[in-house]
């Protein structure tokens, strides 16, 4: 925020008049700086108390009492993380939930770069093919996440039949029906869903880098790959970084998704620490050991954050 | 300029470019076709030999008149714009202000303010949703479109903040010094000079706003009960299946007619949206 001295000196000069014409006008409290950012802010403030810090709050203690629907509980201390990390459909939910983060961000990361760099290009129609490639990303995801559902059923499924008409397959695959093959199918949803707002995010930064750059580079004999791991991908790196972080966070509380592909199944095998929270918290009615489960993201969430601020504390200095 | 080969410029660009655009439309491709198909169609085996899964000799609206007859999809529809439209709203007024007093305003915990609106724009809805069930409850919100229109903002608002905070900080800050020499007062300089130069960035936070509540799905599950209060992503999961049994004629029916109003929106607006989207992640 700082300005080189002469412009600070200029300022003063300019923000004097007010100064003293104030002392004179009535509605001196709206020139008050602390009063009007007081005012400014008091929804804001007010809506997320009301609506995030204080249900955390709520959340933390539910989670430590043995609250269910309709029946106010007691307090149990850590008895429901102690009952939750016992749980061997919990332990699965959470290896699933980091499998899923990490193949998934991997994929997003990789087809969004490469998306970016081709739309980085000049070409007829540039516009629109960057307009519908977006779509994904718009579009409600359940909504879509059913034609994917519908595309793997068991026994209409059209890749099935693409693989069986092309010759790959004899039998069909159980895209569904097992729980290995349903995470990954999931991972690929997610993978098609978030993809875009990577190379978007990515296309955005490209278009910052200068080209003479890369001129230069191939005059100095750098070849294609040469020129994006010396040129490209440093420079991108930051932006990269942040579009990674809100990924991360953004898949590993993933819900939607799973709930409507899979359910969680078949026998529990495809749960998100979300969707198992939802199954036991909702569902099932036990809030405490539900607010439990889902806190469990909390580390993870914690770390991902912490990274964020410092890396944008970086920025501000 | 990179002097390339013709075929080369095929292999890198144009089949790579080909693939993604067919992969990424492909499942609204699908969704279409199977909303027009007739049932006895739709649910023939995958190795019959007159199965023709990329297109239909007889498409039909019946799936859409079903849908239209036998749920209450319209009202769905009308909901959700309602709710995205209010939320939005107020998220935008919220992170106007806010965004404004962080950007221009000196005051004691500006910083951390700063800092926790944006931890609280990095926690998702997934943490939250069981025991903000429970205050819906308690404050008897539950089932009714407010539980939403309160809630929404709470991922809204951190986003608009952020995004017109860094957008009023490339605006001069002599254009309002002028406007109070003139003498208007602070406030009068924010309303009439800053706000009408924002509108851009406004626009592009409404948008982003909108697509997101448009989205939402965990609290519109948790929150709302009856079938006529629901939002279409939770209506079309509730109402469509029918114990085990999927309809998936009117369930890509009701996908489609409900991807389309967001769609469009998004269409009309695309750069605005780019503007959104690439600006919620720099600031």
């Amino acid at each position: 925020m700082k300005k080189p001295i002469a412009g600070g000196s200029a300022r003063v000069e300019v923000l004097a008049p007010p100064r003293t014409a104030r002392r004179g006008g009535g509605g001196a409290w709206l020139e008050n700086e602390r009063l009007l950012a007081a005012m400014l802010l008091t929804p804001t403030v007010l809506l997320l108390g009301l609506f995030i810090a204080y249900p955390f709050v709520m959340g933390v203690w539910l989670a430590l009492s043995s609250t269910s629907v309709g029946n106010v509980g007691e307090f149990v201390g850590l008895r429901n993380f102690q009952k939750a990390w016992d749980d061997s459909i919990f332990r699965t939910a959470f290896w699933n939930t980091t499998w899923y983060t990490a193949w998934a961000t991997v994929f997003k990361l990789t087809l969004g770069m490469w998306l970016a760099l081709l739309l980085n290009r000049n070409f007829r129609g540039k516009r629109l093919v960057r307009a519908s490639m977006l779509l994904p990303f718009i579009v409600p995801t359940v909504l879509s996440t059913f034609a994917w559902r519908w595309m793997f059923d068991p026994t209409f499924s059209v890749l099935n039949w693409l693989l069986f008409r092309g010759g790959f397959i004899t039998n069909k695959l159980p895209f569904l029906s097992d729980g290995a093959y349903g995470m990954w199918c999931a991972i690929a949803v997610n993978t098609w869903r978030g993809m875009p707002f990577f190379a978007i995010t990515l296309l955005a930064g490209l278009q910052t880098i200068n080209p003479d750059l890369h001129e230069a580079a191939s005059l100095d004999g750098a070849n294609g790959w040469h020129r994006f791991w010396k040129v490209t991908w440093p420079l991108l790196k930051p932006v990269t970084l942040v579009v990674v972080v809100f990924s991360i966070i953004q898949t590993f509380s993933d819900f939607q998704l799973i709930y409507v592909l899979t359910g969680g199944g078949p026998a529990n095998s495809t749960h998100l620490i979300a969707t198992y929270a939802y199954q036991v918290g909702v569902a099932t009615g036990l809030l405490g050991e539900g607010a439990a489960i889902s806190l469990f993201m909390l580390p993870v969430l914690f770390v991902v954050v912490w990274l964020q601020l410092r890396y944008l504390r970086r920025l501000e200095t | 300029m990179v002097i390339e080969r013709r075929w080369k410029k095929w292999v890198y660009f144009y089949i790579p470019l080909t693939l993604f655009v067919i992969g990424t439309l492909f499942p609204f491709y699908w969704m279409f076709i199977t909303a027009i198909r007739p049932d006895a169609e739709l649910y023939r085996s995958w190795r019959a030999v007159n199965n023709t899964p990329f297109w239909t000799l007889a498409p039909t609206l019946d799936h859409f008149k079903d849908l239209l007859a036998k749920t209450t999809f319209p009202q769905w529809l009308w909901n959700t714009f309602f709710i995205a439209c209010a939320s939005t709203a107020i998220s935008l007024f919220c992170g106007l202000l806010a965004g404004y007093a962080l950007a221009r305003l000196k005051f004691p915990m500006a910083g951390a303010l700063g800092t926790s609106i944006f931890v609280t724009y990095l926690v998702p809805p997934t943490l939250l949703f069981i025991p903000l069930a429970d205050i819906i409850r308690s404050f008897a919100l539950g089932n009714t479109p407010w539980a939403l229109i309160l809630t929404y903002p709470t991922f809204l608002i951190p986003f608009c903040t952020w995004l017109l905070m860094g957008y009023f900080k490339t605006i001069p800050k002599e254009l309002e010094e002028c406007a109070r020499i003139d003498g208007a007062t602070r406030f009068g300089a924010m309303l009439r000079i800053i706000f009408p130069i924002a509108v851009p960035g406004i626009l592009s936070a409404g948008i982003f706003a909108f697509t997101l509540s448009w989205n939402e799905f965990i609290y519109a599950l948790v929150f709302l009960s009856s079938p006529e209060k629901k939002t279409v992503p939770v209506g079309v999961v509730s109402e469509l299946i029918r114990g085990d049994i999927y309809f998936w004629g009117q369930l890509m029916a009701g996908a489609l007619l409900g991807s389309i109003p967001v769609a469009l929106v998004y269409s009309f607006f695309v750069e605005y949206y780019v503007t959104g989207l690439t600006g919620s992640v720099k600031g």
